[in-house]
């Protein structure tokens, strides 16, 4: 069957099998941030926004996504510059494996509230899991910016 | 993961509903539980081009299509309000933003899951369902039905004035829950649902007009213990790894008291 969808700006009409997953979809294309992690729904490593909302790219089809906007961490490294600086300077990421799940969704979470409480971050990122860190210092990280922002 | 040959977006409910007859179809909703089974699927049936993901409120009812993501109802002001943040509340430690951003109203009712935070807190309110062969049924009659070949259209909350609660016990945020209790106060009656039993929700049948509460009564701590003992004595329960039946039945006392405890 064939789709058409916009990945990362680019618009892209391709013949795909129709169990295709949209995590496979943007990998063939480049878009290796995006990981395969626990694949039942539940890590939020392989988190891309569609129309700009945060979903699980292992738990939707590709051909869902046909006619719809398509974003990756690759089409985001500006805004996620503001910001992942913050991250990085509390020692918050060991291994990585998990940040750019963790940063996709601190993009949604500051586009749709770009003021946060501290509970308000750790609700919105419940859907991403880091196996090394306790949470602790992406959070630190994620107020060290609003801070800065602030004054 | 699911092996799919074909992949439909129907035009129409009667088109998806004649391609729902055949064994080998499925519709998907928002694909998150049928993605975790194994299997063939001829022909995936995809409700995403039917206007199904909108919620239009009357003075009479909310109508949530069946494709209305379970995020989408959690940020619903006006449903929320009417309902005290119970929904919100339901649904706020169902994994993530991204899940809830995925999963629908229709495919969490149509599961009839046993683990349901959604099933649950909707059982208390005055809700139904609309099918498109067998019209609007009570949510309360629905989750007894057996699944057919039917297609979930809307889902239908009346404005029935009332307060209402939302309990659940989890071993840890996001996981599934050990526990859910829901309680509401409409027209002098208490309706308390309790699910993940860990089997699907149940509504607390009266006996006796226990789950009477008349407005001008208030609920007392005596009341509220009786009809707690009562929930405990009367819902069954069952054991899997999240926790024994006695522990359940004893969550039961619990979350029933608090519930009804946010009703007083």
């Amino acid at each position: 069957m064939e789709i058409k969808l916009t990945l990362n700006g680019k618009v892209i009409t391709e013949e795909i099998e129709a169990d295709l997953l949209l995590i496979d979809f943007v990998r063939k294309h480049g878009c290796y941030s995006v990981k395969r992690g626990c694949e039942t729904s539940g890590c939020g490593l392989c988190t891309v926004l569609m129309d700009g909302k945060p979903v699980f790219s292992c738990s939707i089809l590709a051909a869902r996504a046909g006619g719809h906007s398509i974003q990756t961490l690759e089409g985001l490294q500006e805004e996620a510059s503001e910001f992942i600086g913050f991250i990085a300077d509390q020692g918050a990421d060991q291994c990585g494996f998990c940040n750019p799940g963790m940063v996709m969704n601190t993009i949604a979470l500051l586009r749709e509230n770009p003021d946060p409480t501290d509970d308000e971050i750790r609700a919105y990122l419940a859907g991403n899991l880091c196996r090394c860190s306790g949470y602790e210092g992406q959070l630190r990280g994620i107020r060290a910016f609003l801070d800065s922002r602030r004054s | 993961m699911q092996n799919i040959r074909n992949y439909v977006r129907p035009q129409s409910l009667e088109e998806a509903y004649t391609l729902n007859q055949k064994r080998s179809s499925r519709i998907i909703g928002g694909m998150l539980w049928l993605k975790m089974g194994n299997g063939n699927i001829q022909t995936a049936i995809d409700l995403c081009d039917l206007g199904l993901d909108t919620i239009e409120e009357t003075d009479e009812q909310f109508t949530i299509g069946a494709m209305v993501s379970l995020r989408t109802l959690e940020q619903h002001e006006a449903f929320n309000a009417y309902c005290g943040g119970a929904f919100a509340l339901a649904v706020g430690d169902i994994i993530g933003v991204q899940f809830r951003n995925l999963a629908t109203i229709g495919g969490s009712l149509w599961g009839r899951f046993g683990f349901s935070d959604v099933l649950t807190v909707l059982l208390s309110m005055d809700c139904q369902v609309e099918l498109y062969h067998a019209g609007i049924v009570p949510l309360s009659e629905f989750v007894n039905m057996k699944r057919d070949r039917d297609i979930l259209v809307r889902v239908i909350v009346r404005k029935t004035p009332g307060r209402f609660a939302y309990q659940a016990m989890r071993i840890q945020r996001t996981d599934f829950p050990v526990l859910t209790c829901s309680a509401s106060r409409m027209n002098g009656q208490l309706q308390i649902a309790v699910g993940a039993r860990p089997g699907r929700a149940m509504l607390l049948p009266d006996a006796n007009g226990l789950l009477s509460a008349p407005d001008e009564q208030p609920l007392t701590p005596e009341k509220i213990e009786t009809l707690a003992g009562y929930a405990a004595d009367t819902v069954p329960t069952g054991s899997n790894l999240r926790g024994s039946s006695e522990y359940r039945t004893h969550l039961v006392r619990v979350l029933v008291s608090r519930a009804l405890g946010e009703l007083i």
